[in-house]
């Protein structure tokens, strides 16, 4: 009796063993790659690394190894994702409340509505691009800032949604009905309830479509162009990070392929400040949130 | 019956999907006085309560029949303006649930949403509603701090200071005092007989010597029927059905 208890002991406690060993390892291996992956980049990057870097556009044979900067793909990148991100916001904090507050969290158009985002997160970018080049087309657009700001809108938009959504579901029913009580109209609860509750999430919403608008290549490839000028108005094209180590990786100079990776150190970098002062804002708006 | 009844509960039933849960209520809710609804859990006290300020409105699948009619007005009719109907009505909820935002603004959302904007008069409405709830002295120096960082028998009492703030006509309580600890409780209910000369107070409680402090007015519901209600000594004293009778001996809870 005793001996089958202690196997059985002994049994748990590999069995506890294994699966803190796979953890471990599992987080390592996550951990390493992050590492890895920025070091890479760092390292690569040093020799192409200058102030003129950051604050030229490309000169004549830039693309040979020749002086210039990729400012013009800097300002891109940040004008297209603002802008991208500006105009999903303005779409999905009031379809998110649609779901949430004029609709019931449980009713068949907002279940439907939640399947066809997911769908729609999940459409590759290039298939965005590709829906982008055919309305530009149609609508006898150029390529364009503006072009390139509504389809990475588009890209952006569901991202966003799902994730404030995601949020606005875990705030408790008694919370807007302590408002309703109050004598508050939805409207009225929504905004000044729902949305402070959330802004947290709201803010990680925002973040996390921005992260993955700035950092696409595929759905700007044909929509916003490529210039190596800084874009002036919104029917100008716009060159954008991704596009520029694109291109720099494809040439046959290892100092433009240095560039690249340069070019790449830039983008992360433009992500981390953006997550940086996300974390900073989200402390501020987490203040009053009731748990 | 004497005095007026600011509400009158007829014929109401309430269904949620297939299950009925009030079976054709009938009661008058005289004013100025406690009225206390007990009964065991699951007998339809808080459902009884939330058709009062049409919060049965936002719980889904829930169908209305019959009338409460406040201030002569049937709060069911299609025509009658929600958000006024729930005006006239404070709630303190069994968890107190505080507004994400800081100890002021709490008091002053309710009457900043029904128009009240000059800075001035809402300082004073906010003072003199903590005052009214026992909270003022605790919180005067931190108006400004998150509500959620107060204790939970401080929460409450803010709740009641933000419901009393829109000045309503009519308190309502879903077993006020069920997350608060005992010495919460007391100032709660010490607040809510104080509240009785203004208003008129309607309170849920499955804590029969809560009922014994507090209540008037006491009624007794059932498996979703009204089985008595009348003054409170009276029923205390001599309980007319034999079903009030058990409940109260406590052979059935």
């Amino acid at each position: 009796m005793n001996g089958r208890a202690d196997a059985r002991l002994g049994r748990r406690k590999r069995t506890e063993l294994f699966f803190r060993t796979l953890a471990a390892v599992s987080a390592a291996i996550v951990l390493l790659s992050l590492l890895l992956i920025l070091g890479t980049i760092l390292w690569k990057s040093v020799p192409a690394l200058s102030l003129s870097m950051l604050t030229q556009t490309p000169r004549g044979g830039f693309y040979l190894g020749k002086e210039g900067g990729i400012l013009n793909a800097i300002v891109g990148s940040l004008d297209l994702a603002l802008g991208a991100t500006a105009l999903a916001f303005l779409l999905s904090l009031p379809l998110a409340l649609y779901l949430n507050v004029y609709k019931g969290r449980a009713s068949k158009t907002a279940v439907w509505t939640r399947f066809f985002l997911d769908v729609l997160w999940g459409v590759p970018s290039i298939v965005y691009g590709a829906f982008g080049f055919v309305v530009m087309l149609a609508l006898g657009l150029r390529a364009s800032l503006l072009a390139g700001i509504l389809t990475v809108a588009l890209l952006e938009l569901p991202i966003m949604t799902r994730a404030i959504d995601e949020v606005m579901r875990l705030v408790p029913r008694e919370l807007t009905d302590a408002s309703a009580s109050l004598g508050a109209t939805r409207f009225e609860t929504a905004l000044k309830v729902l949305v402070r509750q959330s802004a947290p999430g709201i803010l990680t919403g925002v973040l996390l479509a921005f992260g993955r608008g700035i950092g696409d290549a595929a759905s700007v490839l044909f929509t916003a162009g490529f210039t190596d000028r800084i874009p002036g108005s919104l029917a100008d094209p716009a060159a954008t990070l991704p596009l520029a180590i694109f291109f720099q990786l494809g040439t046959p100079f290892p100092e433009v392929q240095q560039r690249a990776y340069a070019s790449a150190a830039v983008l992360t970098l433009i992500i981390l400040l953006i997550s940086l002062a996300g974390r900073a804002m989200s402390r501020k708006v987490t203040r009053h949130v009731v748990k | 019956m004497n005095g007026e009844t600011p509400i009158s509960i007829r014929n109401l039933s309430v269904h949620y999907g297939d299950l009925r849960v009030l079976k054709d209520v009938n009661l008058d809710i005289p004013a100025r006085k406690i009225t206390v609804v007990i009964g065991p859990s699951g007998c339809g006290k808080t459902t009884l309560l939330k058709s009062l300020n049409r919060m049965l409105d936002t719980a889904e699948g829930a169908r209305v029949q019959g009338q409460v009619v406040l201030d002569g007005e049937n709060i069911y009719d299609p025509r009658t303006e929600v958000t006024r109907i729930r005006r006239k009505m404070g709630l303190l909820s069994q968890k107190p649930q505080v507004l994400p935002m800081s100890i002021y603004e709490n008091v002053a959302y309710g009457p900043r949403i029904h128009g009240l904007r000059a800075k001035a008069e809402l300082d004073g409405r906010v003072e003199h509603y903590l005052r009214v709830a026992g909270l003022w002295e605790e919180v005067k120096d931190r108006l400004r701090d998150p509500a959620s960082m107060l204790s939970v028998g401080q929460q409450q009492r803010l709740c009641l200071a933000r419901g009393l703030a829109v000045e309503p006509e009519i308190i309502l309580g879903d077993e006020p005092t069920s997350a608060l600890d005992p010495q919460s409780s007391q100032n709660v209910e010490r607040r809510l007989t104080e509240l009785k000369r203004d208003y008129t107070v309607v309170v849920v409680t499955h804590i029969l010597r809560q009922a014994r402090r507090i209540a008037d007015h006491l009624a007794f519901l059932y498996l979703g029927e009204l089985v008595e209600h009348g003054p409170a000594a009276e029923v205390f004293a001599a309980p007319k059905d034999p079903r009030t009778k058990a409940y109260l001996t406590g052979e059935i809870s």
